[in-house]
């Protein structure tokens, strides 16, 4: 069995409202039962209640799999990246340390790499992930072109993404300004850190506006 | 006496809150469920569908139950993890007794015995004190069948005038506007329709944590072009990408309607049609908005000026246009009227009985809607009856195979029954499904009144913080331990299914209930033998009301998915049996026809038309001051469900957000040389609190915000005041003055006390 290739994973962090559904869903995931697989991080909670959704985004070309010694991580025939393999994963963290999303973790205690597969027992029957299932802000989501393009007229999918030289093709998808997506070949990622940022190319539309509404409130 | 009878610490060892976690069944792989069962969740009044896994009598997991319309298998994390409260550690197994010398200040006894005692302390207090001199409490998380029944315990066993419910905490700004405005209380439509339309104004709601799936409606219809303005003192995650936000200061609200109602009179946008064929009292609300200037009411309420016109205009021009309100404008003093303005915004723009236009309210409780309709509020009879008209009386009394002059007349609030407490007018009690020591303001005052009762008595599942009071505590059932329907935010009355059996000696609360009235000998029309049965007789007894549920069956609700109330059995125009009516999805469509009005027009008065009523603003009660210069306001979390009885019970949520913080703005933090995480005293006329700090930018400089789901010294309603709405009686929650200081160092509690406890 094997994840149906019509059917695709959206994040849309604009949604995001930080509940954290997806976080305690995937605990319930039978391949991993107890352990969650996805991360959910405020940006800045000081500052905006902004949350970003983190799954596996299943790469092309796994940089985890690439940097792997053990040759531990398999990427199956349906394009998903699978967690470590068991009797072959040494736990050295060189994935954890090497994907350029902050997606595998090492659970010491097993002496094992686990990660998001995209919910492979739900998947490859026919069912979506459990977080993209429960997410009540569908921030994530899972299901075909045609539902994404009709359900999101604002946004478009973009599955590029620049980390400094590196070019990264992945299976997720997340949304970005559909006005934007077509102009621009990629979402650079780390070009915020640049000393000098170059213009963004891609404006998220994750940042609030810069208005401080609060600005004239004495206390 | 309900002095506590050992100290707190004693009662948390032995009854909790302790933790759950997923263990055993709950954490295998391998094990699969017996069967699944197609339910409801426990908690807020979205009621999302959800399967729940079965086996050996335990629930150990959930499957999302994507057909079900509303939810399509969304749920919020409280959803996910609700099944965490069966087979907990804390459930109570027997009933229990007041007993000093154990562990945990209560010992088991016999059940039996126990409803002896309690049914034994109940007649001796109605024969040496009257009648009245023993009240009940019940709650919005009940099933319909159980309100209903609890109402005609009261009324057809007790022949108590005193009987209310935590809905008064919660549903009763909204009902009390609703009521004077359509003559009807339910949200205009299904959720479904806000996609499509063109502006969603959210008044005080925390959507996104207090009814997280109606977040995804909202998404949907701004991906579709929807405007979304939100107003709230803080930047709630539905605020922070919202199109337009209203920073209003706390308590302000009808200022601001009477401000924008202003702004849409002067620049003529308004729907003289419908105002003129559907309304009546326009002309006194143009009146009263006159003086609201836009300065004037960006002076009062704290929005500027520029976000007052701009609300206007987009509201004002816009063809098609959901409102919904929750507690942020309903918690007040002023919460009537708060609701009251919203309503005339919705009246002048005419838009509203259309499939993309609608009004209502977001229902807090599970059961919030239902609820309120079926005779466990003080001034209630089934069908959302009156229980001070003559005629209702009657027909009631009929159903009930009673004398109309032995049902006795409109008790008060649950705020007015403690203060009847405390003044030693009710000596006895019987309570479920509220907690009142936390989820009453001024709790301090709540706890002297327990402590005065001669006789309390509570139907619980676990040991609340208010049940610590109790002398006799009788277990009864969790949610998925027995069937029944409740009504949902949109009007949308659905099936509740049991999943599994009682543990113990513990019971369906309806049985408990029946049980009493028997050993009271005086088991009249308490004789059920299933909720289907009490369901039935409710249908019968809410038909011809305004509420009528009598074309329900359980059946229908579950080939339908659910049935939206008014649903008949006979034609309200025709009077024509009907067998199969659908019910009644959209409410005030232009040929629509309702037995109040019959035929003159859309709304459920009798001459059809929707009433504009003056919403006047007035400051809150304990506004701030010089001595009091901060306000506060409260509200909840996404993790945590009210008073927490069930949710601080459950390891997974209690993880995501442990412990009240204080939210406090950077610039009033520093202030005060507050920094993230210090410990931080709020301080109001009634009491203070010692809380972290949570320095953030999203709440406005001259507000704190403390989420109010614990109790004892964490508890944010130590400090809250029982002022209350002069028609609704609803406790005003979200607003008083207070004062903030960095803490001394670490409160007495964080060294004995787990954050939940």
């Amino acid at each position: 069995m094997a994840k149906p290739d019509y059917l695709h994973f959206f994040i849309d962090p604009s949604r995001c409202i930080g509940c954290q559904a997806c976080v305690h869903a995937c605990t319930e995931c039978d391949t991993h039962r107890g352990d969650a697989m996805i991360h959910l991080e405020y940006v800045d909670r000081g500052q905006s209640q902004q949350t970003v959704p983190v799954v596996c985004m299943h790469c092309e070309q796994p940089t985890c799999a690439e940097v792997c010694p053990a040759d531990a991580i398999k990427r199956s025939a349906d394009g998903v990246v699978q967690s470590a393999l068991q009797p072959r994963c040494i736990a050295c963290g060189n994935c954890v340390l090497a994907c350029p999303f902050g997606v595998p973790e090492v659970y010491l205690e097993r002496q094992i790499m686990m990660k998001c597969d995209m919910c492979y027992d739900r998947t490859s029957i026919g069912k979506r992930p459990m977080c993209a299932t429960v997410c009540p802000s569908q921030a994530l989501f899972f299901g075909t072109r045609e539902q994404i393009d009709q359900l999101r007229p604002q946004s478009a999918p973009a599955n590029r993404f620049q980390f400094g030289a590196q070019t990264i093709t992945t299976r997720v998808f997340t949304m970005v300004p559909r006005r934007l997506a077509s102009a621009v070949p990629f979402v650079d990622v780390t070009a915020a850190m640049n000393e000098e940022p170059p213009p963004r190319e891609i404006r998220l539309k994750t940042v609030a506006a810069e208005w401080d509404p609060y600005a004239d409130i004495e206390v | 006496m309900a002095t506590l009878p050992v100290d707190d610490l004693r009662f948390t060892a032995q009854f909790g809150p302790h933790l759950s976690s997923m263990s055993g069944a709950r954490l295998s792989t391998s094990i699969e469920p017996d069967r699944l069962v197609k339910t409801h969740c426990c908690f807020c009044g979205q009621q999302c569908g959800i399967q729940l896994k079965v086996q050996n009598n335990q629930v150990i997991g959930f499957e999302p139950w994507e057909e079900f319309p509303f939810n399509r298998g969304m749920l919020c994390p409280k959803g996910v993890k609700r099944y965490l409260q069966g087979s907990h550690p804390d459930r109570l197994l027997t009933a229990l007794q007041r007993d000093p010398t154990a562990p945990g200040g209560f010992s088991a006894l016999p059940y039996e015995r126990a409803v002896q005692r309690v049914a034994q302390e109940i007649d001796r207090l109605q024969r040496t004190h009257g009648l009245a001199s023993v009240g009940v409490l019940g709650g919005a998380s009940l099933t319909t069948e159980k309100t209903y029944l609890l109402g005609k315990f009261a009324r057809v066993c007790l022949r108590t005038p005193y009987i209310d419910y935590n809905g008064r905490l919660c549903m009763v700004s909204a009902g009390a506007a609703n009521k004077k405005a359509f003559g009807i209380d339910r949200t205009t439509n299904p959720w479904s329709d806000m996609v499509g339309t063109e502006v969603i104004w959210v008044a005080g709601s925390n959507v996104a944590e207090c009814s997280p799936i109606t977040t995804n409606y909202i998404w949907q219809a701004r991906e579709q072009g929807a405007r979304v303005i939100v107003q709230d003192p803080r930047i709630t995650p539905i605020a922070r990408t919202c199109e337009l936000y209203l920073p209003v200061k706390p308590g302000r609200d009808a200022a601001l309607f009477a401000g924008v109602l202003q702004q849409m009179i002067e620049h003529d946008w308004l729907d003289h049609e419908f105002i003129r064929h559907h309304t009546v009292g326009f002309d006194q609300v143009a009146e009263y908005c006159r003086e609201w200037t836009v300065a004037r009411t960006s002076h009062v309420s704290g929005v500027p000026a520029r976000a007052i016109e701009q609300a206007a205009e987009w509201w004002g021009t816009a063809r098609t246009s959901f409102l919904f309100h929750a507690r942020g404008i309903e918690h007040h003093s002023n919460g009537v009227q708060n609701a009251l303005g919203t309503i005339n915004l919705v009246l002048a723009s005419g838009r509203i009985g259309k499939p993309k236009s609608g009004y209502g309210t977001i229902v807090g409780q599970g059961n919030g809607q239902g609820g309120r309709e079926h005779g466990q509020k003080c001034d209630q009879l089934p069908g959302w009856r009156d229980i001070s008209n003559p005629d209702h009386r009657k027909y009631i009394a009929g159903v009930w195979g009673v004398d109309e002059r032995d049902l006795p007349g409109a008790g008060v609030d649950a705020y007015e029954m403690f203060r009847k407490i405390d003044a030693g007018e009710i000596r006895g009690l019987l309570s479920i499904c509220f907690n009142p020591k936390v989820s009453l303001p001024d709790n301090s005052f709540i706890t002297r009144a327990l402590e005065k009762l001669e006789f309390y008595a509570v139907i619980d599942f676990f040991l609340n913080d208010t049940a610590r009071h109790a002398d006799i505590i009788l277990p009864g059932s969790l949610h998925e331990e027995d069937e029944g329907t409740v009504t949902q935010v949109e009007g949308r009355v659905i099936k509740i299914n049991k999943a599994v059996d009682c543990p113990g000696e513990a019971r369906e609360d309806w049985r408990v209930i029946q049980d009493l009235a028997a050993a009271l000998g005086r088991p009249h029309g308490m004789t059920f033998a299933s909720s289907r049965e009490i369901f039935d007789e409710l249908r019968v007894a809410s038909k011809g009301g305004v509420a009528d549920y009598s074309g329900i069956t359980y059946e229908k609700l579950e080939e339908q998915l659910g049935v939206f109330w008014p649903c008949y059995s006979e034609d309200p125009e025709t009077g024509r049996p009907t067998a199969n009516h659908p019910g009644t999805p959209r409410l005030f469509e232009p040929d629509s026809y309702n037995p109040v009005a019959r035929g003159k027009g859309r709304f459920y008065f009798p001459d059809g038309r929707a009433r504009f009523n003056v919403a006047e603003y007035r400051p809150p009660v304990d506004d701030i001051s010089e001595d009091y210069p901060i306000f506060l306001t409260t509200g909840r979390v996404v993790s945590q469900f009210l008073s927490g009885t069930q949710t601080r019970r459950i390891g997974p949520l209690v993880k995501q957000y442990p412990e009240p913080r204080v939210e406090i703005h950077p610039k009033l933090a520093e202030k005060l040389a507050i920094a993230d995480g210090d410990w931080t005293t709020a301080e109001t006329r009634r009491g203070a609190i010692t809380l972290r700090a949570m320095v953030v930018t999203t709440i406005r400089p001259d507000t704190i915000f403390i989420p109010y789901h614990w109790p004892g010294a964490k508890s944010v309603n130590q400090l809250t005041i029982a002022a209350q709405d002069p028609i609704s009686k609803i406790p005003q929650y979200k607003v008083c003055g207070c004062r903030v200081r960095k803490a001394d160092g670490p409160p007495v509690y964080a060294a004995v006390l787990e954050p939940q406890q």
